[in-house]
């Protein structure tokens, strides 16, 4: 320990804030440790990304706010929703983050069969989600309910179709991250990949219980 | 085939478009085929294009920002003559290419020249500041950069093939609605801001990883240089503004594309919305771009007064306190939109209060200086520039933040002559001084003091010759984005305009020939020491240029100023640091991946933008092929064996410490 750090644990014995729980040794970035580990820096690197993505979307939110009663005459949210499919979407959504957290954990038994099989099924559960999602709107196109309908339509498409694009794009790099852990194995590299695919699945489940509570919920009782 | 793209797009009945295209083509071509006599290719690639370096990233960052800021200037050049020359007549622009210009410009100078210039910087600067290595992620850094050049390219494909926007630098709908905007150019606009959007944004959640997880042992957040707490202030607001640009941006394009009614004037569609999204994200957008500014100006008048920053905790403190109430201002740039007076004056009070941050910063800067040994090179006259203009420029805009006099001056060239104040002195004269000041640590040599002061008087005296005649004539009525005047009463001052635009061009050359005559006598201005400032902060402990793993091992840091600590105690001694030994360093492999990225964008940008549907999907697909490309290679790193981490080092420590013996502490 050079005299630095000797320094600062005598003015802060008890490193408030700065243990994360691994006492000295962890290099956790606030200065004293030099840089983080790379496992550290990747993930709160993607955090930094999650954050700003949720920004995105809370700026889709806004303008679905403004716009929920702008229906120029047409079809509003209680006539179109059903909540039916919408619930089983939510547990399909959410099952699928349970899934992938046994996934996590099957992965950090080091076992492959496991991890695949779990990621397996979490893509699967995303991909009804999504075949649901485009159910719904293929039907309310049908109805003549598309998003040029109406600016309440609009921000409706956009806001949910935002965020089902997040799914899709998520379900790719599901796959093409089963494919590189089948052919390489348990790589730091690829183990950090694993993490952030957790990160990033677990968001797009908070913003969908926000999309459930505002636009569905709030639109079918109004 | 080609979507709407065919032969009407090239603008063969338009000389001055068709003219500029074929000078920058043949200029361009004139590049590549001395490029490929000279055989510079490998080189080329192998040391720039796929280098993952920070400070090579950096330093190309710097280039493209320098060549899109003569291209806006040249706009601001035809802006300056048409309204001198369109006084009881028509000019030499028509009404639509004199919409493009201006639209243009300040796409350009905000997205393509300020941003690029201010990112570079950063991007040199700050891990070097930090004691480090590289960012946190090197190859993201290469796709950053080279994504904003995909947007820069864009654009000006526009200039040749199509049309760019008309509708101001910010496509305010519903006039950048298809019902009145039918043709490509905002499409130009909004896809090319897109691409170099996603750019930026990733660059910041690099920076902000980069300076929150990966500092030099011992450098406490109260321990890095002002340079490193502006540019983490500026990089957070990028993570919670550009997101806010994206969306408003992606509403806009699923209006014109796919017929929504985001902000049109049918079916509900609300084009205030439009406004505050904007905004919301454009009032952020100047402090992203000022806030590095302020840093590298704090760098400047500690280095150059020969003393530490005066009050470096309030300075942080103003810098963080500007970086939230940033976000509280943004509707003063409507205030004339019916918000009524209760609004108006919470966000007039509220911008009134955020000029209180800048100004804890320029009496900061003040009595840094006094009682320093102030030394006037080239960057401090930059920042003395600086402080005494932008001081003018700040309080025209406490004046306009005050609702009723907003009222009467909105629009006008008093607000156009307000913002050029504080960009260009603030932002642009930043870049310059900076540029300055770094450029022998990324080369090796320093620029000519002679030609640099030169230009820094000639762009000076322009500057005041433009915008001060722009002040007047806005207080004497007169809107912005007149294509052409009708009052004799403007004329005087135009002119004066026009003569002042003459000198910056002057300003400007003198800047090329500094360049010239540096690079030709480079041997003569050599950094041998890596320090030709006499710097305090980290980066002028490394030689210069520095090696591409910045240091040999990382530096303890002990204090502020953890170079001049270390310089002080060798001058005391007569005796260099001692030898710690070395170990093996492992660096980032260098990658294609950055620019076939890019290359795939380009395609997906231009096909969007042309309707060419077939192209795009072959651009997304050949994106993703890149990326899995990338994931999947089986090395990232190189190792750089200790011995020649030794030999590198050795070298620079004899250069550095031959230097130390000759001189004295200071008192």
């Amino acid at each position: 320990m050079s005299d630095i750090t000797a320094g600062s644990a005598a003015r802060d014995p008890y490193r408030l804030g700065r243990s994360h729980g691994h006492g000295l040794l962890s290099a956790t970035g606030h200065g004293e440790g030099g840089p983080a580990s790379k496992f550290v820096t990747v993930a709160y690197g993607f955090w930094i990304f999650l954050l700003s993505d949720i920004i995105m979307f809370s700026a889709f939110f806004a303008a679905y706010a403004v716009l929920s009663k702008a229906t120029a005459d047409g079809p509003a949210g209680k006539d179109l929703f059903e909540l039916t499919r919408v619930a089983a979407q939510t547990g399909v959504l959410l099952t699928s983050s349970f899934t992938g957290g046994l996934a996590m954990l099957a992965t950090h038994r080091r076992s492959m069969a496991a991890a695949q099989f779990w990621l397996l099924v979490t893509g699967l559960l995303g991909a009804a989600f999504l075949f649901l999602e485009v159910q719904e709107f293929a039907a309310m196109v049908n109805e003549q309910a598309g998003p040029s309908r109406s600016a309440f339509l609009s921000a409706f498409f956009a806001l949910v179709g935002c965020h089902g694009t997040h799914v899709g794009l998520g379900l790719l790099w599901l796959g093409t991250m089963m494919a590189q852990l089948w052919v390489k194995g348990f790589r730091p590299e690829i183990l950090r990949r694993v993490h952030c695919f957790s990160l990033f699945w677990h968001a797009l489940d908070i913003i969908w219980v926000a999309i459930f509570t505002l636009v569905y919920l709030l639109g079918a009782s109004s | 085939m080609l979507g709407k793209l065919d032969w009407s797009a090239i603008p063969f009945d338009q000389p001055i478009p068709l003219g500029a295209a074929l000078i920058v083509f043949l200029a361009a071509a004139a590049v590549l085929i001395w490029v490929t006599v000279k055989g510079y290719w490998p080189y080329l690639w192998d040391e720039w294009i796929t280098s993952v370096d920070h400070k090579r990233i950096g330093v190309m960052y710097i280039v493209l920002a320098a060549l899109m800021l003569l291209r806006g200037f040249v706009d601001a050049i035809m802006m300056r003559t048409q309204q001198a020359l369109a006084i009881h007549g028509p000019g030499y622009l028509p009404p639509e290419h004199y919409d493009q210009v201006f639209s243009a410009h300040g796409t350009i100078m905000i997205f393509f020249a300020a941003m690029p210039f201010v990112i570079g910087l950063m991007n040199f600067a700050v891990p070097l500041q930090l004691g480090i290595r590289d960012v946190a992620f090197p190859t993201l850094n290469s796709v950053s950069f080279w994504l904003t050049a995909t947007g820069a390219l864009l654009v000006n494909i526009s200039l040749v093939v199509g049309e760019f926007a008309r509708t101001g630098w910010l496509p305010y709908a519903p006039l950048s609605e298809m019902t009145y905007s039918p043709g490509v150019g905002v499409d130009y606009y909004l896809w090319s801001i897109q691409i170099s959007g996603v750019g930026t944004l990733l660059t910041a959640v690099n920076l902000v990883t980069t300076i929150l997880k990966m500092r030099a042992p011992g450098m406490g957040y109260l321990r890095m240089p002002m340079f490193c707490w502006t540019s983490l202030a500026s990089n957070l607001l990028i993570v919670a503004a550009f997101p806010i640009l994206t969306a408003t941006l992606a509403m806009l394009t699923l209006d014109r594309y796919l017929g929504f009614h985001f902000f049109t004037n049918e079916a509900g569609g609300n084009q205030m919305m439009f406004v505050n999204l904007i905004w919301a994200w454009g009032h952020p957008e100047v402090y992203i771009l000022v806030l590095p500014a302020f840093g590298i100006y704090s760098e400047i008048f500690s280095t150059f007064s020969s003393k530490p920053l005066f009050g470096y905790r309030s300075m942080v403190a103003a810098t963080l306190f500007i970086c939230i109430v940033s976000f509280m201002v943004w509707l003063h740039h409507f205030f004339t939109m019916g918000a009524g007076a209760d609004v108006n004056a919470a966000f007039g009070i509220a911008t009134s209060v955020i000029a209180v941050g800048t100004g804890v910063k320029i009496y900061n800067w003040l009595f840094t200086m006094y009682g320093g040994r102030v030394r006037f090179d080239t960057p401090m006259l930059w920042a003395l520039g600086f402080v005494t203009t932008f001081i003018i420029g700040g309080m025209t805009g406490v004046l306009l933040a005050v609702p009723p006099a907003d009222f009467m001056l909105h629009n006008s060239l008093f607000l156009v002559a307000h913002f050029h104040n504080v960009i260009i002195s603030g932002v642009l004269f930043a870049a310059f001084a900076g540029f300055t000041y770094w450029f022998p640590k990324a080369f090796g040599f320093r620029l000519h003091e002679g030609w640099g002061k030169a230009a820094f008087w000639i762009t000076l005296a322009g500057y005041v010759l433009v915008f001060v005649p722009l002040y007047i004539v806005g207080l004497l009525g007169m809107t912005r984005r007149l294509q052409h005047i009708d009052m004799d009463l403007w004329t005087p001052w135009l002119m004066v305009a026009v003569c002042g635009i003459a000198v910056m061009i002057v300003g400007a050359a003198c800047q090329v020939v500094q360049l010239i005559v540096s690079i030709r006598h480079r041997d003569a201005l050599r950094d041998e020491t890596g320090d030709p400032w006499d710097g305090r902060s980290l980066e002028w402990s490394t030689s210069s240029p520095p090696p591409a793993f910045n240091y040999a091992r990382l530096p303890h840091v002990e204090d502020e100023e953890p170079y001049w600590t270390v310089k002080q105690r060798a001058v005391d001694k007569q005796a260099p640091e001692p030898e710690q030994g070395y170990e093996p360093i492992e660096m980032p492999r260098n990658s294609p991946t950055g620019f076939v990225t890019a290359f795939f964008s380009t395609l997906i940008g231009f096909a969007l933008i042309w309707h060419i549907w077939w192209l795009a999907i072959v651009g997304f697909i050949g994106a993703y092929v890149t990326f899995v490309v990338f994931a999947w290679r089986e090395h990232g790193d190189y190792e750089i064996p200790a011995d020649e981490v030794e030999r590198i080092d050795r070298d620079s420590r004899a250069a550095k410490f031959a230097w130390m013996r000759g001189r004295e502490r200071p008192a």
